[in-house]
């Protein structure tokens, strides 16, 4: 009889490093319990009043009234859950409002509704690319997009972050006659820097690739009409496949996948993150619509939010803090640190003040490199932004960072 | 390019993702011997393909994993 093995053993490092980090009193940076949600940018959180700058909230649509009141009429009328596939029982008259206001927001013919925003990645990019197909792909892509990748059968080809060149070098070298997806994303979530979508998405029609863009943190605050970098940058109508979510500026939670492609509703029974899985709520679609249609009409909140995505840059940068881009380019803000110890020890004095950040460590960084993420809210006053900046400075000081 | 020419072109432009002077043979892995982690990866293939001007796609990559492996699956590459 041979020995067992046991199949946790791969995960002693991540384990030990883990403990060690623990061992030196640090409050544990993923175990935070907000135990009350007090608006869009206030928390009660282990124990302490606490502004929230890591909750990708960018429109603060948690707590609106017209939203909260679609929820709780549907929760009425249609009950807690659906209890069912999309393509069974779960298809609600919310769903398909849900579906006609992306259609009307995106201003395009197709939209699917799916639970969660890495769903409808997973479920998009594993589907359309198959065996015979290529799918070009940002090395800093999100682990939604990766594991869309590994879902699939498609040959998976990287190239270097927002790198043009090495886009056009790889699309170049794909056989002849062979089915290629260009996958790329409108605000990269780590650094908070946005694609050169234009030349990207000129490169990829040239070599006749179809292009997904994954617009997760930019819906809603980025584009004439909120629709993100691709509309920013006047290339939205040469964008396939539009990825994005409902768990940041709409409030809710859910993913979607809007495009224009004429064959798109088969996707309803091919894609199989969408078949074999229970529909969102009536509750969730039902705030989900009432958000985007409000989020139609968002410009006065969308000129906040870059003010206060704006003063923050520029008061760290002034401090002496290393920033994630030069110029802010989103309402991602990532503070870099040296390392993961100095990153524990800033998250926690910070928290401490009454701040809560994102601290995000390897793998899911680039460059194995530890950040403390801000996002920002177009909830948070100017005074706020000041408070955070004060909460920095102390922070940073006390931590030796700045 | 025969075998021979495809081992020495690559065993150029690996030096500078050798970083510790580990001796290359065919055995040699990339994750155990060289250590290299994903960006050294993702830097290291792109030299090849744009030396050899070929891709080497991430599922072809995860079929190689010594140095003896990456000199034939080039050869074979290069010669479609």
């Amino acid at each position: 009889m041979s020995e067992s093995r046991d199949l946790f053993s791969k995960f002693d490092d991540i384990i030990q490093t883990r403990e060690n980090l623990l061992a030196s009193g640090v409050e544990d940076p993923f175990s935070l319990v907000m135990e009350k949600v007090l608006s869009p940018t206030r928390a009660i959180c282990n124990g302490r009043d606490t502004i929230l700058l890591g909750t990708y909230n960018y429109m603060g649509m948690t707590f609106d009234p017209d939203v909260i009141e679609a929820g709780k009429q549907a929760l009425d009328n249609f009950g807690s859950g659906t209890t069912g596939s999309r393509v069974l029982n779960g298809t609600y008259q919310g769903h398909k409002e849900c579906e006609e206001a992306l259609k009307e927001f995106y201003a395009m013919d197709h939209a699917m509704v799916f639970s969660t925003g890495y769903q409808a990645n997973l479920g998009i990019i594993s589907t359309i690319a198959g065996k015979e197909d290529y799918i070009v792909l940002d090395i800093d892509s999100h682990a939604s997009i990766w594991d869309g990748c590994s879902l699939g059968n498609a040959q998976i080809v990287p190239f270097k972050h927002n790198d043009i060149e090495a886009l056009e070098k790889r699309l170049r070298r794909i056989p002849e006659g062979a089915g290629k997806l260009v996958v790329l994303e409108g605000v990269y979530s780590m650094l908070g820097d946005i694609a050169p979508l234009k030349e990207m998405i000129a490169v990829s029609k040239k070599y006749g690739a179809m292009v997904l863009v994954d617009e997760a943190h930019s819906m809603g605050f980025i584009g004439e009409h909120g629709r993100g970098v691709a509309e920013a940058q006047g290339v939205l109508d040469d964008v396939d496949f539009v990825i994005g979510t409902f768990s940041k500026s709409v409030g809710t939670v859910g993913g979607f996948c809007v495009s224009n492609h004429p064959k798109f509703e088969i996707m309803r029974l091919v894609c199989r993150p969408y078949v074999f899985t229970a529909s969102l709520p009536p509750s969730v679609v039902a705030t989900a619509a009432t958000s985007i249609r409000k989020l139609m009409h968002g410009s006065n909140k969308r000129a906040h939010l870059w003010e206060n995505s704006k003063r923050l840059h520029s008061g760290l940068t002034d401090m002496g803090f290393t920033l994630g881009t030069e110029e802010p380019q989103s309402a991602i803000v990532a503070v870099i640190m040296p390392d993961l110890e100095k990153g524990a020890a800033m998250w926690e004095a910070l928290l401490k003040e009454g701040l809560y950040v994102n601290l995000a460590r390897p793998p899911a960084t680039p460059a194995n490199m530890t950040l403390l993420r801000c996002s920002l809210c177009a909830e948070h006053s100017s005074e706020e932004v000041e408070t955070i900046l004060g909460m920095f400075e102390r922070a940073g000081k006390a931590v030796g960072i700045i | 390019m025969d075998r021979a020419e495809v081992d020495a072109t690559i065993r150029t432009l690996i030096e500078p993702f050798n970083k510790k002077g580990i001796d290359i043979a065919d055995g040699t892995t990339f994750a155990g011997d060289l250590e290299f982690d994903s960006l050294t990866v993702m830097d290291f293939v792109a030299a090849i393909e744009d030396e050899f001007d070929i891709i080497i796609s991430m599922n072809q990559q995860a079929e190689i994993e010594n140095y003896g492996q990456l000199v034939d699956a080039v050869s074979k590459l290069q010669g479609e």
